[in-house]
């Protein structure tokens, strides 16, 4: 029972790299988006706001045809990425980062969102009169002050990336050891007659992985927020 | 050394339109609350964009709408004790007093760590965090922040309004001595008649959004005394 076979350790280690992955490279921009959302006054905001959110709300199979309809070989963006860049994401594992990524975005976006709305911006006037140009006033208060909303955000997008199955599985498949995560491994022992021992087994995994990263973020963010806890 | 502002502009039903000069080495802008004196130091620091106005100081011109010279907050030194000291609460009080140092180039300091921190007394609290400080501390943190970005001018926004008599009573021989030893004029906002009496070299006295008149102290502290008495 407590063994785990080859093709279980790939799949939990994939899940891993996927799920780091897609964290660490939407990171950047959720924090862009985060920012034009939370401070930005233009034409258009709420459109991208329903956009960021719209992962949330649809069902993850949608998403996942969506993107295998943009990102696909023959597909707009697909086509042009594989010529231009070499980029290719259909059935690979690159694309199961991408529909993690996407999937976990709005949570990491929110999450990023609240905290830039509670920053103080008087803390950053004060900044300003002190010397500190834009970018400086943003890395060395704004961004300090955000930081227990970027933990948060980012583990949530890791954790929901770990869980992550309607969109990976319609998107890049189920391919064992390139795109067979833990959740469509899972979903395949359950398919098959003698596989719940294995499917238990993994669960168990799953739940620990998930419960970790959240008691992780809550004590984190709980930490940090006593060291930038306004006056 | 002289200071020179004008500033017309208008914020809701609210009208500003003051004009001074001034060569104190501390001059206190006197008048009730909502008289306009935030208003117009916030357009001396460049935190407030007036719709007609021209800011000089020591012959460097950092405002003139005429001109289309409107020089950004970062980069016109002027220091600012805010009411509410605005210290990060990200860092320690010893990296708070040298944040301004950091966007200061070498050749243009010339406030020296050590001697702020003594003139101060602010050796004991270098190593806390601003939420370990009172009141009265942290003005004088703050005090001592806005002066290692060695600024052409200081504006101090009611410094004491938010303390209590006895912190009052405290803070109060540090501006004294602030005027006296340092090497930098300042503007010193105030509707306390007994401040303004101790520590004004000069007065500029502001009603309704208007210079109601202006002088050395001598001539000036009579006048407000019995404007004070009419209120």
């Amino acid at each position: 029972m407590l063994t785990l076979t080859q093709q279980e350790t790939e799949a939990i280690l994939l899940s891993l790299r996927v799920a780091i992955v897609a964290t660490a490279a939407s990171l950047p921009f959720g924090i862009l988006v985060a920012m034009v959302l939370a401070r930005g006054q233009f034409f258009g905001r709420s459109l991208l706001n329903a956009l960021v959110l719209s992962p949330l709300v649809l069902p993850p199979v949608v998403t996942g045809y969506v993107l295998l309809l943009l990102l696909g070989r023959h597909g707009p963006l697909g086509s042009w990425l594989a010529e231009y860049l070499g980029l290719v994401f259909a059935f690979r594992w690159t694309g199961a980062a991408v529909a993690c990524a996407v999937m976990g975005f709005p949570l990491m976006v929110r999450a990023i969102q609240l905290s830039i709305e509670v920053v103080d911006r008087k803390l950053e006037q004060a900044a300003a009169t002190l010397g500190a140009g834009a970018l400086w006033v943003f890395l060395t208060v704004t961004l300090p002050l955000m930081a227990p909303g970027i933990i948060a955000g980012a583990i949530l997008c890791f954790a929901r990336a770990m869980g992550e199955f309607g969109a990976t599985i319609t998107f890049v498949s189920n391919i064992p050891g390139e795109t067979q995560t833990l959740p469509t491994l899972i979903y395949t022992f359950t398919q098959v007659p003698g596989g719940d021992t294995a499917a238990l087994r993994l669960t168990f995994i799953s739940i620990a992985v998930s419960l970790g990263a959240i008691l992780a973020s809550e004590a984190f963010v709980a930490s940090v927020a006593r060291k930038v806890r306004a006056e | 050394m002289t200071i020179e502002v004008s500033a017309e502009t208008r914020l809701g039903s609210f009208k500003l339109d003051a004009h001074f000069v001034s060569d104190g080495r501390l001059t206190a802008i006197f008048g009730r609350s909502g008289a306009g004196k935030t208003t117009l130091i916030n357009i001396i620091a460049g935190l407030l964009h007036p719709e007609r106005g021209r800011v000089a100081v020591d012959g460097s011109l950092l405002l003139d709408t005429e001109k289309d010279v409107d020089i950004p907050t970062s980069r016109r030194r002027i220091g600012y004790v805010f009411q509410e000291s605005r210290l990060f609460p990200h860092l320690s009080v010893r990296h708070n007093l040298l944040y301004g140092q950091w966007f200061t180039p070498r050749a243009r300091r010339y406030a020296a760590f050590e001697e702020v921190v003594e003139l101060l007394d602010l050796g004991d609290l270098l190593g806390r965090g601003p939420p370990q400080l009172s009141g009265g501390e942290k003005q004088r943190v703050s005090i001592g922040r806005a002066l290692l970005a060695s600024p052409r001018l200081l504006l101090m926004d009611e410094p004491l309004s938010h303390l209590d008599d006895a912190r009052k009573q405290e803070v109060m021989p540090y501006l004294e001595r602030l005027r006296d030893q340092a090497s930098v004029p300042s503007i010193y906002v105030s509707h306390s008649v007994a401040e303004v009496a101790r520590l004004a070299t000069s007065v500029v006295l502001i009603a309704d959004g208007r210079v109601a008149a202006s002088g050395p102290a001598s001539s000036m502290i009579a006048k407000i005394k019995r404007q004070a008495l009419t209120e």
